[in-house]
């Protein structure tokens, strides 16, 4: 077991990077993700890493920056929250077009307006579309432990993709943890050098960026399309080499007390440890209930999904941002279209939860549980309800 | 209508700069400043973005519109062309004008719609904690640059006097008298004018203090001729350690001009309104 540090979120995360011996760094400050770049700044500055540093004027440069480095065989990392992340929209359709595989951590926050500095899912729900794999880490730990999953997957010649750790800003990039490091002989072993399949190099020049004729931007966009899905394979076995080296199991799809559960929660993020507590305090009154979340977001783990979810009777959904003019917010939207070729349909109530920094209690988790098994003893489903709103 | 009063002007919004931030000059003065050139709240649109800069905007009684980092410099032209009744002014960071929003400061300078854009330059990103903006010094140690800024800070004087801006201006928070006439000659000028406004950042700037200003800040006297193009640069570019403060530049090039076309008024009240605005924005294509 490696040595256990009582260490900020982000600050491991940090860590975990530079450990994964990164060769380039892109950065701009934006609240909650900092301390991230700030902490990699450092590294860089005492000698301790053996990287390009490049602090820039904007999120659109900063991932500009990444794709210049990226393509020139440079390990690559950058960090952004929020505004950020939408600041780098254009650019992020970029990096899988060109097959860059740039490993960003993204402390998911709340999108303006009103301003918001606060923890939700607003960003990412945004950029859920953009060709990237998307794993999400729910405290310290798996920050600290996912960064070489994600550049092993990242890098792996059967995908070649950029790869974003989701994890929720403040209530987890700020909070100290005892978190487990790696070795740096770990670190080594379980992530090698990266060699990219391509790259700009004076001995072989190539061009990146040409132009997607109609008759050619079709088939590359599948082709995109194509690579993405078949990561899953490659999630898994990084999963599986990451357990076999530290120790530690990861799923694509991770369960909690779901196996004989009456009803099931599907949530994403932080908030499911706070549910966890919940789920632990109704079961023991007698009542059987869990959790599904998925660990992998993109490629959309459909299969172990439907498997997680078994036969269970009624299921719950959190959504943590808005589609606005929907009536199904965007996590709901995919659980529904899940269960639509399922063998088995639940009955699916629809919360959303946690907007803007808006405090979830382990008492807000127990109400959700509660109302999932009145569903189940045949009250009526009703429409998307928002847990903890003043009327 | 009796004339406008500082009272007027005040709010209870609860303040959240440092004690002792160059900001709450700025704000007392810019106060002042609106009361001074006789303006009712009502007809006054201050815009900004995201900083410690652009708080100002809560923290007075008035049309405000804080949209997103660097951006309220093309949303308060947008709305000065609409709305010619209104007086628009910007007020950003160092980081909002010149870096996440440079391109919109540029274009501002081409564009010359009659706003005024003052940037509180501070030398630093005051609300991300102390990371280098685009005028803090080169190798003056900083969060992220822990040994030291690589990059030459920018020179926004001699880029805005090299682009022709109409009005160019420099001051210090500390120096109300000071800042209080340039901010009113801006706000008068009949063009795009623009005010870089230094002020030390208490926090997270232990380089540029009030006792730095006071030691080499100058005032421009009238020997300086701001019609002078040339002599505002070399001005702004003298590079002998002293800070200029005054009116380096000015020139009378016309304003874009509003909208509203005569016959027509005021666009907002106008029933064919999106044919009438299209051939307007036709006429800068």
């Amino acid at each position: 077991m490696g040595k256990r540090k009582g260490v900020e979120s982000s600050i491991a995360l940090a860590d975990s990077a530079a450990m994964c011996r990164i060769e380039a760094i892109a950065a701009y400050p934006i609240t909650p993700q900092t301390h991230i770049v700030e902490h990699l700044s450092e590294w860089v500055n005492d000698g301790h890493l053996e990287a390009e540093f490049v602090p820039v004027e904007s999120e659109h440069s900063a991932m500009s920056a990444a794709l210049g480095m990226s393509a020139v065989g440079a390990r690559t990392f950058t960090a952004t929250s929020s505004q950020g992340l939408a600041l780098m929209h254009e650019i992020l359709f970029i990096a899988p077009a060109m097959r860059l595989p740039v490993v960003m951590a993204v402390a998911n926050r709340s999108l303006s307006g009103p301003i918001s500095i606060w923890n939700d899912h607003s960003d990412i729900m945004t950029d859920r579309d953009i060709g990237w794999v998307q794993i999400f880490a729910e405290n310290g730990q798996e920050c600290f432990d996912l960064v070489p999953a994600c550049f092993r997957v990242a890098e792996d010649k059967r995908v070649v993709l950029p790869t974003i750790l989701n994890f929720d800003g403040f209530v987890v990039s700020h909070m100290i943890e005892p978190i487990e490091f790696w070795t740096q002989e770990q670190f080594d072993a379980y992530l090698p050098p990266f060699d990219p399949q391509i790259k700009l190099d004076v001995r072989k020049p190539v061009a990146m960026g040409a132009v997607g004729i109609p008759e050619i931007y079709y088939e590359a966009r599948l082709a995109q399309q194509n690579a993405l899905l078949n990561a899953k394979a490659v999630v898994v076995e990084a999963f599986a080499e990451l357990e076999k080296m530290v120790g530690r199991k990861y799923n694509l799809v991770e369960t909690y007390k779901a196996d004989d559960a009456d009803a099931i929660l599907y949530l994403m993020g932080s908030l499911s440890e706070t549910a966890m507590t919940a789920v632990d305090n109704l079961r023991k009154q007698g009542k059987k209930v869990g959790l599904v979340r998925p660990r992998l977001w993109r490629p959309f783990p459909t299969e172990e999904l439907v498997a997680a979810f078994g036969n269970v009777p009624v299921v719950g959904v959190c959504d943590r941002a808005l589609a606005f003019g929907h009536e199904h917010h965007m996590v709901a939207q995919e659980i529904r279209a899940l269960f639509y070729d399922a063998p088995h349909r639940p009955k699916l109530v629809e919360f959303v939860i946690g907007l803007g920094g808006r405090d979830v209690t382990i008492g807000d988790m127990e109400h959700i549980l509660n109302r999932l098994l009145e569903v189940k003893n045949g009250a009526p489903v009703g429409p998307v309800e928002y847990v903890g709103v003043r009327k | 209508m009796a004339d406008p009063t500082l009272q007027d002007y005040k709010n209870d919004v609860p303040n959240a700069w440092c004690p002792g931030c160059g900001n709450f000059g700025i704000l007392q003065v810019l106060q002042k400043a609106l009361v001074t050139l006789g303006l009712p709240p009502e007809r006054v649109l201050l815009c900004s973005g995201i900083g410690q800069a652009p708080k100002i905007v809560h923290y007075l009684n008035c049309n405000a519109f804080d949209g997103l980092h660097g951006r309220e410099v093309a949303s308060a032209q947008a709305a000065k062309i609409v709305a010619d009744d209104l007086t628009v002014i910007i007020h950003s960071g160092d980081g909002g004008a010149y870096g996440e929003g440079g391109n919109h400061f540029l274009h501002a300078m081409r564009r010359n719609v009659d706003v005024t854009h003052v940037v509180h330059d501070n030398h630093i990103y005051g609300l991300t904690k102390g990371q280098a903006s685009p005028t803090t010094d080169q190798g003056q140690k900083v969060a992220v640059h822990p040994d030291g800024v690589a990059a030459l800070p920018m020179n926004p004087l001699a880029l805005a006097i090299s682009q022709s801006c109409p009005f160019v201006a420099q001051s210090l928070s500390s120096q109300a008298d000071h800042l209080l006439d340039v901010l009113c000659q801006a706000i008068r000028h009949p063009g795009f004018s623009y005010v870089n406004v230094l002020q030390p950042c208490v926090s997270w700037d232990p380089v540029h203090t009030y006792a730095y200003y006071q030691k080499h800040c100058y005032r421009l006297d009238t020997s300086h001729d701001p019609t002078d193009q040339a002599a505002a640069l070399a001005v702004a570019l003298a590079h002998d350690g002293r800070i200029p403060l005054g009116v380096l530049y000015r020139n009378d090039r016309p304003a874009l001009r509003p909208v509203s076309e005569p016959g027509v008024g005021d666009l907002r009240e106008c029933p064919d309104r999106p044919a009438r605005l299209a051939r307007v924005f036709d006429r800068y294509r």
